[in-house]
């Protein structure tokens, strides 16, 4: 019996995210639009985006490889496996214990390595600037990213995300300087990785300065939309992952009834929404960086990350 | 017959077979009957020391075996305990593989005579280093594996970038042999017992203790690569044949690391935590100089050898924090550590191995190792490709392969360690875990290019264009490995579980049982902490993506059209406007390249209208080989120059500076004592 509802706990999850991706980023497009005073298309039009796409032709580049055909079901594979991974609602998913928060961000490297061969493997320039770059923030981005999950498997004695977010509800963390610098990092990680402003602009296309689009400049059809299926869920990936080890209100524990399961929910609906509005709001304030600007971007993450990490190793001592 | 003897047996078989090529190398079907041979041999002594490894009488302590060769007094002793049987593991399926896969790709090989006396001889010396039970026969065996590969790498000797890459291997390799003759000297001390039982035994002053480290992260860290002393490697292994380079890269290196833990580990006792600091230190730069090193590179089989130098990095990485823990009495996390670092050992070995082979395929089939004159590979060669795809996943640390468990290992291991006492651990702990997730990123970089520029995209040369896939000796050997590499990564608890016997003599502590995790984890300490699962990692990814093809095929539309490439509209007809390794490169070049290689970019653009063609220079300048070999090289030339003149004195001179040197010596006897 704990199982079975067990099972329909990852399951529901599992369909959750992948239902609610969309919207978020469609929420994300609107307040957007109206901060710039636009009307912007409605929250639902991603949905309609991807079922416009699914439905057409791929045209394929003639000297399109397979791997060029595999990797957009990869890496959506990947992510949506990475994702139901994140405690969103409750804690305690059946399957949490298969892969912990550096598995999480090594499964986002998977894609990322196959987003950039995909980005190779037509030969034209513009696939192999978008992955160059992309192989350059990479490189700054996901260490910064592991010395930030150090800093949080030192607070909380593991690296299970489940077992992060059960510490963090848990009062006795407290305000500690060491979190303030891993969150920050943490968003800056956040917004390199889902090429948002000011890293890169995920509304651009016909500019020297694209990374994310030049690298699916060649793909269409289906094939794009299981690319952009999988950009929203790694942006409900990155604000659930803030949420749940950051503000963690609400998260139904284990064995828990269902109206804490309920009570997560909405809090979860509401974080999300929170996230969206905060993210549309800060890309509105800022302008997007020069490309070479980034790495000093990035190089302040990984020293946040870095600080915040000795930071706990100096004073465990003390 | 025991083990040892059995073993013994199989490398005196090597050794023979050795001597057999010598006698028919130059007739045509002498390529397939050593290396048919060797691979059997090398296959008879994998499984001997397998079930060496995994039966639990294997833990104890086993007599050495005494054979009457060597110094007259000593005898040269043999012992197959289980960090040897482990390191014989990685030996001979390295070797196994090489030799399956010199079946297919010795027969391109233009001098045979000159590689196949020395191929079976390497992988004597190899196995013998790893069974040596005394400094004697140890030192013997080093030797031995380093000249014969020495006259592997001179194979192509009429090249003459291969004769420079030979000469400065010899030197390095002498140099790092020295080192070990004085360690081994220092560890025999005043007794001169130079079995290592004794040896064990045998207490060790601090100050002794710190010298033996010293000299041998010289002696074996410059066997196996590490920065400062790696000049030679990213030279020597790939002059080398391919099957050759990969032994060198994925297996001879791991001997060294073997003679490392061998004595710092076992001979030399309990360790001081500075010891663990130095090691952690040298191993963090080396692997992100390394793998800057590789992702500079053009060439397919130097970018390879550099990478091989980060992998040595973070294996000492693991090896550093293991000293730690165990100078602190953490034997749990230093089991952790240990298990971390062998496991890549492995790990390294099996990706390495199938890079390197792939090269060779790549070189067998276009003649070309520079990226930048390839590409566009996957259509002509797609067997070939799968395989190096998979072996560039492993050792980018991606999951579910093989390198990326080891790696997380290593990044559990760095978390154990703020119980640390020592102020200089604790800092040095979390830097030197910056560094190896900088590492970590950077790899997949590297091979996001080395795949990307030589296997995807359009062929840059018309002989990328005309390349064929390789024979099925080839194949089959890069294909054992690809799967190995898939194994180590999905069922690793097996792995770790036979490693338990090698941590608990050499660390005193063990990880916890894998195998009895549910659904095969691994479980570094404790479940609540960290655990890991690649076998459902692969079989949810795999549903995943399996379930979103269907629908998608299913439901939505499944038409396709071939078109040309869309690419912004821009009529791009020339292959040559795909990005290069050193375009690829540009960016981080630009972010870590200035600092470590000081690079100059310079453009000389025409004004309009110029016929002159425009230009594009990049200078790139290894500051290690500057500013510390160049100044020693040119010294050392200095120092003869001058002594020179000695050579052209008359008799009374001679005499007269014999008179004084005696004298001197006299004095400096007379004040001595």
């Amino acid at each position: 019996m704990v199982v079975i509802f067990d099972l329909l706990a990852q399951g529901m999850q599992m369909a959750m995210v992948l239902l609610l991706a969309p919207l978020l980023t469609g929420l994300v497009r609107k307040i957007k639009a109206r901060l710039l005073r636009r009307q912007g298309p409605s929250v639902i039009q991603p949905y309609r985006d991807l079922l416009r796409l699914l439905r057409k032709e791929v045209v394929l580049a003639e000297n399109a490889s397979w791997l060029f055909r595999v990797t957009p079901y990869l890496i959506f594979a990947v992510t949506w496996v990475a994702v139901s991974l994140i405690p969103t609602f409750a804690t305690g998913l059946m399957f949490s214990w298969t892969a912990d928060l550096i598995v999480i961000v090594a499964l986002l490297g998977s894609a990322r390595f196959f987003l950039a061969l995909a980005g190779m493997d037509i030969g034209t320039s513009f696939g192999g600037i978008g992955s160059s770059r992309e192989a350059m923030i990479a490189t700054l981005a996901e260490p910064a990213m592991l010395l930030t999950i150090f800093t949080l498997a030192l607070v909380a004695g593991s690296t299970q995300l489940s077992t992060i977010a059960d510490v963090m509800i848990s009062s006795h963390v407290g305000l500690r300087v060491s979190l303030g610098m891993a969150l920050i990092a943490l968003i800056m990680v956040a917004i390199a990785e889902n090429a948002r402003i000011p890293v890169d602009n995920p509304a651009t296309h016909l500019e020297l300065t694209m990374v994310h689009e030049a690298m699916v400049l060649e793909y269409s059809g289906r094939h794009l939309a299981m690319i952009e299926l999988a950009a929203f869920l790694k942006l409900l990936l990155y604000i659930s992952l803030i949420a749940c080890i950051f503000v963690p209100w609400q998260l139904a524990v284990l064995g828990t009834g269902a109206t804490a399961h309920i009570l997560g929910m909405i809090a979860y609906l509401a974080k999300l929404a929170v996230g969206g509005v905060f993210l549309a709001l800060f890309e509105t304030a800022t302008a997007k960086m020069r490309v070479f600007r980034v790495p000093e971007f990035l190089g302040a993450a990984l020293m946040l990350g870095m600080l915040a990490t000795l930071l706990l190793f100096v004073s465990r001592s003390l | 017959m025991t083990p040892v003897a059995l073993v013994l047996w199989c490398i005196a078989a090597l050794v023979a077979i050795s001597v057999l090529a010598v006698t028919i190398s130059r007739s045509p079907g002498a390529t397939p009957i050593i290396y048919g041979a060797s691979l059997s041999a090398s296959a008879a002594v994998f499984v001997v020391v397998l079930l060496q490894l995994v039966t639990p009488a294997a833990s104890g302590l086993l007599p050495a075996l005494v054979l009457p060769v060597g110094l007259p007094w000593l005898g040269a002793h043999f012992r197959l305990d289980a960090l040897a049987a482990f390191f014989l593991v990685v030996i001979n399926l390295g070797g196994a593989a090489a030799s399956l896969y010199g079946l297919g790709y010795g027969r391109h090989e233009t001098a045979p005579q000159r590689l196949l006396p020395f191929f079976p001889v390497f992988l004597a010396g190899m196995n013998l280093v790893v069974l040596a039970a005394d400094a004697f026969t140890f030192l013997l065996s080093w030797e031995f594996m380093s000249l014969a590969s020495w006259g592997l790498v001179m194979t192509h000797h009429r090249e003459r970038d291969n004769r420079k890459a030979a000469y400065i291997y010899l030197v390095m390799a002498s140099f790092g042999t020295f080192a070990l003759l004085l360690a081994f000297g220092l560890l025999a001390g005043t007794s001169g017992s130079y079995d290592f039982a004794t040896m064990r035994t045998a207490g060790h002053a601090p100050a002794v203790s710190a010298l033996v480290l010293i000299l041998m992260l010289i002696g074996a860290g410059s066997k196996a690569g590490l920065v400062p002393l790696h000049v030679w490697l990213p030279l020597a292994h790939p002059a080398a044949p391919s099957h050759v380079s990969a032994l060198m890269s994925g297996v001879m290196t791991k001997v060294a690391v073997y003679g490392f833990i061998r004595v710092v580990f076992d001979l030399l006792g309990e360790p001081a935590w500075w010891s663990g600091m130095i090691v952690l230190l040298l191993g963090g730069v080396t692997a992100v100089v390394g793998i800057l090193h590789a992702l500079m590179e053009q060439d397919l089989k130097r970018l390879l050898a550099y990478s091989t130098i980060e992998n040595i990095g973070v294996i000492f990485v693991s090896l550093g924090l293991a000293l730690a823990f165990e100078a602190n009495a953490m034997n749990l996390a230093a089991a952790l550590a240990l298990a971390a670092a062998l496991f890549h050992v492995l790990n390294h070995s099996f990706f390495k191995s199938l890079l390197f082979f792939g090269a060779g395929a790549v070189l067998t089939a276009t003649g070309e190792r520079d990226m930048d004159k390839l590409g566009g590979l996957i259509h002509r060669m797609p067997l070939t490709s799968f395989a190096f795809l998979v072996g560039s996943v492993a050792i980018s640390a991606l999951p579910p392969f093989n390198g990326f468990v080891s790696e997380w290992l290593a990044f559990q291991a760095i978390l154990q360690s703020p119980d640390l006492p020592q102020w200089g651990l604790k800092i040095m702990v979390p830097a030197v875990g910056g560094l190896l997730a900088l590492s970590a990123a950077l790899a997949a970089a590297c091979f996001v290019k080395a795949f990307g520029v030589t296997f995807l995209g359009r062929p840059r040369t018309l002989a990328a264009q005309l390349a064929k896939e390789v024979d099925r000796f080839s194949l089959s050997a890069m294909f054992v490995l690809a799967a190995l590499c898939l194994l180590a990564g999905i069922l690793p608890g097996i792995a770790i579980d036979a490693l338990a016997p090698v941590t608990l003599t050499l660390v005193g502590g063990r990880m916890p049982v894998q195998t009895s995790a549910p659904w095969l984890s691994i479980v570094p300490i404790a479940e609540g902490r960290s655990s890991y699962n690649g076998l459902l990692v692969l079989l949810f990814t795999a549903f995943a993506a399996s379930l979103a093809a269907y629908m998608v095929h299913r439901l939505a539309s499944r038409a396709l059209r071939r078109a040309p490439a869309w690419d912004c509209g821009f009529p791009d007809l020339s292959p040559q406007t795909q990005y290069t390794s050193a375009s690829f490169a540009q960016p981080i070049r630009r972010v870590f390249g200035t600092l470590l290689f000081q690079a100059k970019e310079t453009v000389e653009m025409p004004a309009p209208g110029d016929p002159k063609p425009a230009r594009f220079t990049l200078e790139l300048r290894d500051l290690i080989w500057g500013g510390l070999y160049e100044p020693i090289a040119g010294a050392v030339w200095f120092a003869a120059e001058r002594l020179n003149h000695l050579q052209f004195l008359t008799i009374r001179r001679y005499l007269s500076l014999v008179f004084l040197a005696l004298v001197f010596l006299l004095l400096v006897l007379a004040i001595w004592s």
